[in-house]
């Protein structure tokens, strides 16, 4: 607690009491008054001050103004217990809010926490600790284990264990080799290592992701606005409503004392605060709880559009698949497998390709030094291994050699192996689905989402079939990039909310294009992290369906918070009029609701 | 010009709007946004006018919250 906080909790403990005591003093008149004048200075005096303060400045509408004047209304009628319990209660409502908004923005600040303090650089031979902004590219930190990584980069010595828990929610440390990237944020667990900066400071990860959660409440959501413009109104409303309760009614029927009382009523529950701090303070809450989880969201705004959504459009390699090549089949004919597989590795071993990298990968050993190698553009590579001619490559390499083939009817990119114009078989390659992508689908399907769209430019055939395993709904097959613009504009037509989800790396365009862009696995992408309104830290395709439940979760908190307060306001406005509804309801109306409706706001962050 | 400031001890998230828009009536400043939760005020204003318009932030937000601090 702050020492401000601390002062008006003590001077809450000190009023009560004396205002019990005051209640049950047998006194009378001005005696009575002076008793009673005790607590209600103790516990308002600074509401008193600040009133007079803004009728100064011309601020007749301020809320302590307005507890001054209902309170020293209820005095003046003789109301002293009531006059004293409201000022004590506002009061108990003010530290009440400022301790959990306290809470809220400490619980943010520990996401924050992900910002590193400093870096040990090593120049000419000596470590220096210096910010982590002064450190350049290409420059080799030190970090020890428990250290935070300051800067993006690769390892160059040393060998440890990240954790990503903050960055990502994932609780499970990762490990991390000489030659793997480190990302700034992630926290070296075990062992010592040497990186090579890969960025600055201000382009490196970590300060990607602290700008984007420090400036999500920027884009405020549609609810947002409303409450705050509804505010601007309701006030003066209530206040002048309160001015002819006093006023008109006596005129008629006499009784002045009556409809004033009624009148300080109306003023009591006039302040808006209840909506306007628990509106932004479900959001913030939201925006925090999901962050935590690894689901980093750019505004309140794309909060209230992904609680909505009904369709869900993919893209497929990188976001439902690894973007990985794996060797899926392999089916020698006059060879064995072992002995096939060890032939298309050897001849592929100095291709960097893709492709090439997974047979390699999937040999394991070292495969033989091939000779005179040559890579036919387009075709494949013609290689001599221990003697041996081989060609490896796609099926016009195939003519190219006079080799008769078999076709494969399995899914994926399928490589021939010929010696000569004698036929080895072929190796099937093919993309990796995530494991779990069709869990995502279905994770989608269960929270009410209608349509799941595939977008690939990969050939129809490859995506049909990851399509029909993962279970999307539909699928569109050999598009340009371009054409994944044209069609998430065609489904934009259709009214509910879209959402697209990419890998952010080449669907920039499209991220931006759709109501709400998901980009996904941007651990590493700065890309994807300024394309996207939603960003997945890990690459996990069931985030999605979390991160509708978090937005829809924190709508129903902001909805039942607007409902409740007005509702409670309304019916106490209605009966305070007619005369059913005192002081002690008023301030029900105001504190009571506000406690509520910040305590319901709370859970969002959960 | 796009320029972030911290406001400190601002009372409630009322006052905080009603700064905002106070802020945003303003001549030369084309955007405002003041959040009450994180502290922090963004303003995006005519360079030539703007440390007269962060001066006018200043004494707006003064009349209006008194205890309340924008950090320049």
């Amino acid at each position: 607690m702050k020492k401000r906080q601390k002062r008006d909790l003590a001077r809450i403990l000190i009023s009560a009491p004396l205002l019990i005591i005051a209640y049950f003093l047998p006194t009378e008149g001005w005696l009575r008054l002076t008793i009673f004048l005790i607590p209600y200075i103790i516990v308002g005096y600074d509401v008193l001050i600040s009133a007079v303060r803004n009728i100064l400045h011309g601020q007749m509408l301020d809320e302590q103004f307005l507890m001054a004047i209902a309170t020293i209304g209820a005095l003046i009628l003789g109301e002293y217990a009531e006059a004293v319990a409201v000022m004590l209660f506002y009061q108990l409502g003010e530290l009440f809010q400022s301790i959990a908004v306290g809470k809220s923005r400490k619980s943010i600040a520990a996401l924050m926490d992900i910002r590193p303090d400093t870096a040990v650089v090593l120049r000419e031979g000596e470590e220096i600790e210096l910010s982590p902004e002064e450190v350049s590219v290409g420059e080799i930190i030190i970090i020890r284990p428990g250290e935070k990584v300051p800067l993006d980069g690769i390892i160059t010595e040393g060998s440890t264990t990240l954790g990503t828990a903050a960055l990502t929610g994932e609780s499970l440390p990762r490990d991390a080799f000489e030659g793997d990237r480190v990302i700034s944020g992630s926290v070296n667990l075990t062992g010592l290592i040497k990186v090579r900066t890969e960025s600055d400071f201000s382009e490196s990860t970590v300060s990607k992701i602290l700008e984007l959660v420090e400036n999500s409440a920027e884009k405020k959501a549609r609810v947002e606005n409303f409450i705050t413009r509804f505010a601007r109104y309701y006030t003066p409303i209530v206040v002048i409503g309160a001015l002819l309760l006093a006023v008109i009614p006596p005129i008629f029927v006499g009784n002045w004392a009556k409809w004033i009382e009624r009148a300080l009523v109306f003023l009591v529950v006039s302040c808006p605060c209840a909506l306007v701090i628990s509106v932004p303070l479900s959001f913030f809450g939201g925006i925090g709880g999901a962050s935590r989880k690894g689901i980093l969201i750019k505004g309140a705004t794309y909060l209230e559009v992904l609680s909505k959504v009904r369709t869900v459009v993919f893209d497929k390699t990188g976001t439902l698949t690894k973007g990985s090549f794996k060797v899926s089949e392999i089916h020698p004919e006059n060879v064995s497998e072992e002995e096939l597989l060890a032939l298309a590795a050897s001849a592929e071993s100095r291709s960097n390709h893709p492709i090439a990298e997974s047979i390699v990968k999937a040999y394991g050993d070292k495969p033989e030094e091939p000779e005179c190698v040559t890579e036919p553009a387009g075709l494949g590579i013609e290689a001599t291994v221990n003697g041996r001619h081989l060609y490896v490559g796609n099926a016009k390499l195939m003519e190219k050699s006079g080799a008769k083939i078999s076709d494969c009817r399995k899914i994926g990119t399928v490589v021939h192996i010929s010696e000569n114009e004698k036929y080895l078989g072929h190796i099937v390659i093919a993309d990796e689905i995530k494991p779990d992508s069709a869990e995502a689908m279905k994770a989608l399907k269960d929270i009410g989402v209608k349509r799941t769209v595939m977008l690939t430019g990969d050939r129809k055939e490859v995506g049909e079939a990851v399509a029909a395993e993962l279970g999307v709904d539909e699928v569109m097959t050999e598009l340009m990039p371009e054409d994944k613009v044209k069609k998430v504009e065609e489904l934009l037509n259709e009214k509910p909310p879209l959402a697209f989800v990419g890998d952010g790396i080449n669907d920039a365009p499209v991220l931006s294009r759709a109501d709400v862009g998901i980009a996904m696995g941007a651990l590493g992408s700065d890309a994807a992290i300024e394309a996207a309104d939603i960003v997945l830290m890990d690459d996990k395709p069931t985030k999605i369906a979390e991160a509708v439940k978090i937005a829809r979760k924190t709508m129903a908190i902001v909805k039942q918070n607007i409902i409740f307060a007005l509702a409670v306001k309304g019916l106490v406005l209605l009966l305070g009029a007619t005369g059913h509804a005192g002081m002690w309801w008023a301030i029900f109306a105001d504190v009571g609701v506000m406690v509520l409706a910040i305590l319901n706001a709370m859970r969002a962050m959960k | 010009m796009k320029k972030s400031f911290k406001i400190e001890d601002l009372c409630c998230a009322n006052c905080a709007a009603k700064i905002e828009t106070a802020i945003g009536k303003l001549e030369g400043v084309s955007k405002v946004s003041l959040n009450f939760l994180a502290e922090k005020l963004t303003i995006e204003a005519d360079d030539s006018r703007f440390d007269e318009i962060m001066k006018e932030c200043v004494k707006i937000a003064k009349r209006i919250e008194p205890d309340c601090n924008i950090i320049l």
